[in-house]
């Protein structure tokens, strides 16, 4: 679900310019997955899926799969479409320490988008 | 090539609002029932660009939009500037009635969207008689803290940066990559706290549910239109609060928080209807 990231995400792409001074180690859950994304400079370079024994991450986002698939589509649905939506409707949380997640709130919205399809004209 | 220069224009009055001399920017385009817009939390009067730019509305009504103490241009008053800043809704009314009254306007239309929203309800219930209709876009009786806001103002997060990000996740995916951008710039230029200063109002001090049996919309017509997108004002609170008011709502499509800025040529066809109506009632 998330490991595609080191491609739509990876160096030199549209997101990691924008957080070129970012290194953090993100943990994407659903019920099925555990991924240990590490940021550096702003781009993605590892996915590294679970399970993880002992994993050491900054910031957590825990969703449901159904919440992921249905956030992750090419246009989300109304309650879908963002990080806070799904927050506000209790199907998501945000684990750990959120400092870095908050001071790049931008960037980890558009890390996250990067795995929709796109929408072709 | 012609130069395209726009029919708005802005200047700044001297407005006394609870006795405190204020230096109020407003922009203003068009002739007829005055229309005073009022924009959201942590934002300006850009927001109602489209509005103001529009010839039909302008044909019949004279746009008004100012930017709230604090935002925009309107810098705060002397000497207040470090002071910690939690907007009331006493403080909200007063900034509209100031205006209404210092700009001379007669049962003006007031229309405001998502703290604009809520302050509508509060006009409706103590000034009823003021107002000539009122518009409420994103308009819902409470919204309940589901955040913490206190990530919107604390040294270790740029603030303008922060605010952006939560303002571009609330309009529609499918509104126009042009006008989302431009809406979260005028966030990410709001001066430091003012977002989260106005949430205090939005979220605590006007909460408005057990007040919304006060309104009489027979004294003045209230109209709301919400987008379907908006996750802070879902288009069910808006309808909770049409039903207990006994009016029906316009749920917008495709439309999130800032229906004026994030799509304007769309939520036009959804306020042109609406104003015609307000006029031909007289």
């Amino acid at each position: 679900m998330f490991t595609n990231l080191t491609r739509t995400a990876g160096p030199g792409s549209k997101v990691a310019a924008m957080a070129p001074l970012l290194d953090m180690k993100l943990m994407l859950s659903s019920d099925t997955d555990d991924v240990l994304v590490t940021i550096r400079e702003g781009a993605v370079t590892q996915c590294t899926p679970g399970p993880h024994v002992m994993a050491s991450y900054d910031t957590r986002l825990v969703a449901t799969t159904e919440a992921w698939t249905e956030y992750l589509a090419a246009v989300p649905r109304p309650g879908y479409h963002d990080i806070f939506a799904l927050l506000r409707a209790g199907s998501i949380r945000f684990e750990g320490n959120l400092l870095p997640m908050m001071q790049n709130l931008l960037y980890i919205k558009r890390l996250l988008a990067s795995l929709r399809p796109e929408v072709t004209a | 090539m012609s130069l395209h220069i726009e029919p708005i224009l802005g200047r700044y009055a001297h407005i006394d609002i609870e006795g405190v001399n204020h230096r109020i920017y407003w922009e203003e385009a068009g002739e007829g029932i005055p229309l005073v817009c009022l924009h959201t939390a942590g934002s300006d009067g850009r927001q109602f660009r489209a509005v103001l730019n529009d010839p039909e509305v302008t044909a019949q009504y004279r746009v008004m939009v100012f930017d709230m103490p604090r935002h925009g241009k309107s810098s705060p008053a002397p000497g207040t500037v470090d002071e910690d800043y939690n907007l009331t809704s006493d403080a909200y009314v007063a900034q509209i009635m100031a205006f209404v009254s210092a700009m001379g306007l007669e049962k003006p239309v007031a229309m405001g969207c998502s703290i604009g929203g809520r302050i509508v309800l509060h006009l409706a219930k103590r000034h009823p008689e003021a107002f000539r209709a009122l518009i409420g876009l994103q308009s819902a009786a409470y919204v309940p803290r589901y955040y913490d806001t206190a990530w919107l103002d604390r040294p270790d997060v740029h603030g303008g940066r922060v605010c952006g990000a939560f303002a571009d996740g609330l309009m529609a995916p499918t509104s126009p990559k042009d006008q989302k951008d431009e809406t979260r710039w005028h966030y990410q230029q709001g001066g430091p706290g003012v977002f989260k200063g106005d949430l205090w109002f939005y979220q605590i001090d006007g909460d408005f549910r057990s007040e919304v049996d006060k309104i009489d919309t027979s004294k003045v017509a209230l109209h709301l239109l919400t987008g379907e997108y908006d996750y802070s004002c879902r288009p069910a609170d808006t309808q909770a609060l049409a039903d207990q008011l006994g009016i029906a709502p316009v749920i917008m499509p495709n439309m999130g928080h800032f229906p004026m800025s994030e799509n304007p040529e769309v939520f036009l066809t959804y306020l042109k209807p609406v104003l015609e109506k307000i006029r031909a009632a007289g």
